[in-house]
């Protein structure tokens, strides 16, 4: 009995976060503009929305920006965590509370800060300005994913290195960044996520100048309906949901090797 | 020495990307448009016409955080306790619409609250509609906590998840009951999940300009909106920048309470 009611609760909720999801997919494939009324099966959104531009250019934007801010806030922020772990107590929380600002800020503070900055130094707002925000809003992430790797480790093994009179940069090639990867790797997928997700601070900084996915979305769903945004959305849940499937089947298959050895 | 130089060319951004957009932001709020010292936009910050709409910014994302926290702390639980193959297959699924853009997500719920939509269409069929949900401000809590449920569920799953269940069972067998080991020992032992919960909840609520846009309207203007007017619409960035300060003051006083309920240092699944 409880366990049922707990599965009915559980199962309400799923139905309430995925019916918007299935609607806008089955409505993809509607022949009509209408989200009201199914008037048959077509394809034509998606033959719509691959001819589109706009829409083209918009996804380019994403994911460049996504991968080039999330390597340059991945080199950045590794580094400075290096560095960090290195920094005697009081600088170091003081470096670390500035850190936590992006973070903790309401996207709108930080998205408009930035746009001061731009205008104040007049850089013309656009794609540089869109990638140089989010590069800023990645690092954080970075760094604090790396860090308690470094914490972890024993700072012995890196000194050991420069005694034995390795140069400081081949000391942490070698010895330092075998040991932080897993942290470097969270931090790298963390900043490409965020990057990817992102639309305040973009549309901000952006001015909507240059338009990301979000930006255009945002753009388009308040004119009105569009059916282009379903078969968009309905592509998009697609990879999602393939890319947690290949994630989640290697992490049962390395369970199941682990298995094996006990 | 020893490799504090690594952190150099993150200090420079640092200073220049993070450290200088803040003391603009103090800049443009306490100047006017030909940069003389004033604090007129800071008094019109704290004035009646914005602080209304502060109230009520503030107090619906205050609704919306009671909500997820009701809807979400049941959920994290009975999550928590699922076996382990379909509670995966589960505790992915409370996650996923988490990792799809949530402007898609809410436009969705647009069209379904359309009054042509399909929700009226029903209610029109059995006789009760059509309604009108969309502009009004139920449409924008329903919006605020279809959106941050996910980041609710979270903090508290992990909590439960991480939880000693033997402190359960020992209060059982000091004679508690179901409700007493509830609120005696379960309630104060996923606090650190409740208040991250609420954190990561509450002030993307209390900012939001694209679901209180997108579902409301322009008829009811919140926070995040009056932000946005004066940096798209009326280019009147010192007032913006004003408005923004007041949003700081109510940040730096909610991580005050966070750090205070946070003394371990645990800070449950904040990232």
């Amino acid at each position: 009995m409880r366990k049922s009611l707990s599965r009915i609760y559980l199962g309400i909720i799923l139905v309430f976060m995925y019916l918007p999801i299935f609607t806008l997919i089955i409505f993809s494939f509607n022949e009509s503009k209408n989200m009201a009324v199914w008037s048959g099966f077509s394809l034509h959104w998606y033959e719509r929305l691959f001819s589109d531009p706009v829409i083209g250019q918009a996804v380019w934007v994403t994911i460049s920006v996504a991968l080039l801010s999330a390597v340059a806030a991945t080199l950045i922020g590794t580094l400075a965590a290096v560095g960090i772990n290195n920094f005697r107590r009081r600088t170091r929380s003081a470096v670390l509370n500035i850190t936590y600002v992006p973070m903790i800020n309401a996207d709108i503070v930080t998205g408009i800060s930035l746009l001061l900055l731009f205008i104040f130094i007049s850089i013309p707002r656009g794609y540089v300005t869109m990638l140089l925000a989010h590069i800023t809003f990645n690092i954080p992430y970075v760094i604090l994913s790396v860090l308690p790797k470094l914490t972890q480790m024993d700072p012995q093994t890196y000194e050991a290195a420069l005694d034995m009179g390795a140069p400081p940069a081949y000391a942490v090639r070698k010895v330092v960044l075998p040991q932080i990867m897993p942290g470097v790797f969270t931090g790298l997928l963390l900043a490409f996520t965020m990057s990817f997700d992102d639309f305040v601070i973009s549309f901000f900084t952006t001015q909507g100048l240059t338009q990301n996915l979000s930006i255009y979305i945002y753009s388009m769903a308040r004119v009105g309906i569009n059916p282009t945004i379903n078969a968009l959305s309905a592509i998009m849940f697609a990879i999602v949901i393939s890319l947690l499937f290949v994630v989640n089947l290697r992490i049962m298959k390395k369970d199941k090797t682990a298995d094996k050895r006990i | 020495m020893k490799g504090k130089l690594f952190a150099a060319p993150y200090i420079v951004w640092m200073v220049l990307f993070i450290v200088a957009p803040m003391v603009l932001v103090f800049l443009y709020a306490l100047t006017d448009s030909s940069m003389n010292l004033t604090i007129s936009n800071i008094l019109k910050a704290f004035g009646p016409m914005s602080m209304t709409v502060l109230l009520r910014s503030l107090w619906i994302a205050a609704l919306a955080t009671l909500l997820c926290l009701l809807l979400g702390y049941p959920a994290a639980y009975l999550l928590s306790k699922l076996r382990s193959s379909t509670g995966m297959v589960v505790t992915v699924l409370f996650l996923l619409p988490m990792w799809m853009n949530f402007l898609l997500r809410t436009y969705a719920w647009r069209t379904l609250l359309d009054m042509n939509g399909i929700i009226n269409q029903f209610l029109a069929g059995i006789g009760l509609g059509p309604v009108q949900f969309l502009y009004t401000p139920g449409a924008v809590l329903f919006g605020l906590v279809y959106n941050f449920l996910p980041f609710m569920v979270l903090p508290i799953y992990t909590v439960f998840r991480k939880m000693d269940l033997s402190c359960l069972e020992a209060a059982e067998d000091l004679g508690a009951n179901r409700l007493q080991s509830f609120w005696r020992v379960v309630l104060p032992l996923s606090r650190p999940g409740i208040v991250s919960g609420v954190i990561m909840v509450f002030m993307p609520a209390m900012t939001t300009f694209a679901i209180t846009r997108l579902l409301g309207g322009s008829n009811t203007l919140y926070y995040g909106d009056l932000i946005e007017n004066q940096f798209v619409l009326l280019s009147d960035w010192h007032y913006g920048s004003a408005l923004s300060i007041v949003l700081l003051i109510i940040m730096v006083f909610s991580m005050w309470l966070f750090k205070r309920n946070d003394k371990d240092g645990e800070g449950a699944g904040l990232l």
